[in-house]
């Protein structure tokens, strides 16, 4: 990365930034590519949305659970139990 | 903090009689926990037989392993990662083709680094776009259309969130390949989504 990052580099290196994997001169320079482009915190915004939006409609606690399984599935499970 | 306390000892108890070969034990557990067991692994595979089968592979891994199940957590999020990995391995199994690019749903740049096509800043904040069932439905629907490689990186760490090493290790890749591939999912889930709900003006 150079010492003023170009969007490139920005867009390349973005998932680094939010995870807080870059050195201290590199945060540096990403926040000043940040400061005077609004195309990249356009970017950085929808990027963050997007994950935030994937997380949420797949909640494993939000998982859309069938109220029952085939019972089918059911009997083939029992059926192949190991023995003890 | 109760109802947690009671889930742990019901698990504990169910598992007792696991270990000691009770049937009914065993056909109670498959009854309550495969429901949930069925959505993990649909929502990796994508096919209801694979799905099924993966389930199945699962509550025998499961019943294998119960001398391991060291109690702490309840039973369900144990079968849960069971069944994750059971789908993985169906998954990994499976015939490969060539697997579909991405390439066409990455960013592209100019020669001085700068953006090709300008990224549109977004009408509303994440929360507020969810509020929308058709919206929600519509994540979930790109989300599904990411080709199978980059989707499950995108589950496993995003959404079961497993470290980047576990992944690597679930998937047989090495962990910048996994940086790399996440990376990518990500930015070609915002490309899916961006005509949906880019700000329009005028």
């Amino acid at each position: 990365m150079t010492a003023s990052v170009t969007c490139r580099e920005f867009v390349g290196f973005l998932a680094d930034y939010l995870a807080n994997a870059l050195r201290p001169e590199e945060v540096d320079a990403f926040n000043a590519h940040l400061a005077e482009c609004p195309l990249c915190v356009a970017y950085m915004n929808s990027y963050q949305a997007s994950v935030h939006m994937g997380r949420k409609v797949l909640d494993p606690d939000d998982l859309p659970v069938p109220d029952d399984v085939p019972e089918d599935l059911v009997q083939a499970i029992l059926a192949v139990r190991p023995k003890a | 903090m109760l109802e947690a306390v009671l889930d742990t000892r019901r698990s504990e108890t169910l598992v007792s009689r696991l270990r000691q070969g009770d049937s009914q034990a065993y056909e109670a557990m498959v009854r309550q926990e495969s429901p949930r067991m069925l959505s993990v692994t649909r929502r990796i595979l994508r096919n209801e037989e694979d799905a099924k089968d993966a389930v199945q592979d699962a509550f025998v891994s499961a019943f294998r392993s119960l001398g391991s199940f060291e109690g702490g957590c309840q039973l369900s999020t144990w079968l849960h990662r069971i069944a994750v990995n059971a789908a993985l391995m169906r998954l990994r199994s499976r015939k490969r083709k060539g697997e579909d690019s991405i390439d066409h749903l990455l960013p592209t740049f100019l020669e001085d680094g700068h953006h090709a096509v300008e990224p549109a800043e977004w009408r509303d904040d994440a929360e507020a776009l969810l509020a929308s069932r058709e919206n929600c439905a519509f994540v979930r629907e790109c989300i599904d259309d990411l080709p199978d490689g980059y989707r499950t990186v995108l589950i496993l760490r995003d959404i079961e969130e497993l470290d980047t090493d576990e992944t690597a290790r679930a998937l047989g890749m090495t962990a910048n390949a996994v940086k790399v591939r996440l990376h990518r999912a990500r930015q070609a889930l915002r490309s899916l989504l961006e005509p949906r709900f880019r700000r329009t003006t005028g």
